[in-house]
């Protein structure tokens, strides 16, 4: 059984825009163990995306390649989460300049995180074995980044005055993107049908479970939500994809088949 | 096991890590299989981190060297099942602790099924890492992320040298 590609594309799009992102950290970390610990983060997430888009490629046939995927599809062929293409600041239009906000950074890592670490323990047991070996090592990996974004927003929420309020202030601004995670997409529905992929709305009282908890002993309050929900994942995104993918792809499409 | 598939393990013996070389790319676990098929040789590699960069470099030193040799094989990269820090031998680990690396404790669980991803949810007092210069468990952690993807930072509080930790994955 092989997995729908638009379902892979979904995948090793929010791997790959949120690797990008982080990325953007590399040199201008807050400390040089974060600098270190965000560029590791990236790499794991861009090497996910990257088997994720050589499986999408395989079953695609044709020309297809990982690097075709990645850079020279519009924003509007993303199906990435909204969440993960936003800046590392509260909410401005998309050409605004502003610092980096860490705690921005760190708040969009556990939501993520925490998500995918059951998302990923799922799909271990996929009817694609393809889909489900890329499980089992991102399981490893998401583990990991989940462990260092929970024990930092600890950190900062139960920290300073500064800190506290910088982290709640990302709570807030970030909370209401993640009920994208559970409404279903044409690619999840088709993916959960043809039982390669699980439903991830069975996954929302463990992924609560565990925001609450670490919500909790941060001394953060959580969000109630009532608003638009976010459409990444079918291509319908915030301002912010396309600056992204501007740098992102840039030298790509500038050089198209370079190599060094 | 033929002949030819014992030459193929001799020749690649001797390749190291990239990063790591005091250890074997088959004693840390990459090297895989070495298989006849009716279609010709597969040497079977397999990756450490998703987006570990060593692993271009390690695929292209294994088809250099079966280049040199004169084998023919493919060279196959299988992600399943998914690489280990379990599968290191303890040859190796005391090869990593003499060159300065503390080599990784036993993961709580690996392959499918087995994680319980709950464990993750609260840090758990973990088993104390020792310094590999003097052997001191009094040490503590400057950083979960380190100069590669698979070490994380230490330092000893006792002979105060900061030291790798290699992470059980």
């Amino acid at each position: 059984m092989s997995t729908p590609i638009d379902y892979l594309l979904h995948l090793a799009d929010n791997a790959v825009v949120l690797g990008q992102r982080n990325a953007e950290w590399c040199g201008h970390g807050p400390i040089l163990e974060e600098d270190m610990a965000l560029a590791n983060v990236s790499l794991d997430l861009i090497g996910q995306a990257r088997l994720l888009y050589q499986r999408a490629a395989e079953l695609m046939g044709g020309d297809a390649t990982e690097d075709k995927l990645a850079y020279f599809r519009g924003p509007h062929e993303f199906r990435n989460y909204t969440l993960l293409e936003l800046p590392h600041h509260g909410p401005l239009v998309g050409y605004a300049a502003a610092d980096r906000d860490y705690a921005t950074t760190i708040v969009r890592n556990f939501l993520y995180s925490a998500l995918m670490v059951h998302v990923w323990d799922g799909l271990q047991q996929s009817a694609d074995p393809s889909l489900a070996a890329i499980a089992a090592k991102s399981l490893k990996e998401t583990s990991y980044h989940l462990h260092h974004a929970r024990d930092w927003l600890v950190r900062m929420g139960d920290g300073t005055e500064e800190s506290h309020a910088r982290a709640q202030a990302a709570v807030n601004h970030l909370m209401p993107y993640t009920e994208e995670f559970w409404t279903t997409s044409p690619a999840e529905g088709a993916a959960v049908a043809a039982k390669v992929a699980i439903d991830v709305w069975a996954l929302r009282p463990a992924w609560d479970a565990l925001v609450n908890d670490a919500l909790a002993e941060a001394t953060l309050t959580r969000p109630n939500f009532h608003g638009y929900i976010t459409e990444g994942k079918i291509g319908l995104h915030s301002e912010h994809l396309s600056y992204l993918l501007g740098e992102m792809q840039g030298l790509a499409r500038a050089h198209p088949g370079a190599t060094w | 096991m033929s002949s030819v598939v014992d030459k193929v393990w001799a020749t690649l013996e001797p390749l190291t890590d990239p990063e790591i070389p005091v250890v074997t790319l088959r004693e840390l676990g990459i090297l895989r299989d070495v298989r006849e098929t009716p279609t010709g040789l597969e040497v079977v590699i397999t990756p450490t981190y998703s987006g570990c960069p060593a692993m271009g470099q390690i695929e292209d030193d294994v088809r250099a060297s079966l280049e040199q040799a004169g084998i023919a094989a493919r060279v196959i990269t299988q992600l399943a099942p998914a690489w280990t820090t379990d599968w290191m031998s303890d040859e190796a680990k005391e090869k990593l602790r003499a060159y300065g690396i503390a080599p990784p404790h036993r993961t709580c669980g690996s392959g499918a099924g087995e994680v319980s991803v709950m464990k993750f949810v609260r840090r758990q007092p973990t088993e104390p890492v020792a310094c590999p210069q003097c052997g001191s468990t009094h040490t503590v952690v400057t950083s979960e992320f380190g100069s590669t993807a698979c070490k994380a930072l230490y330092k000893c509080l006792d002979c105060q040298e900061p030291f790798d930790y290699f992470k059980p994955y």
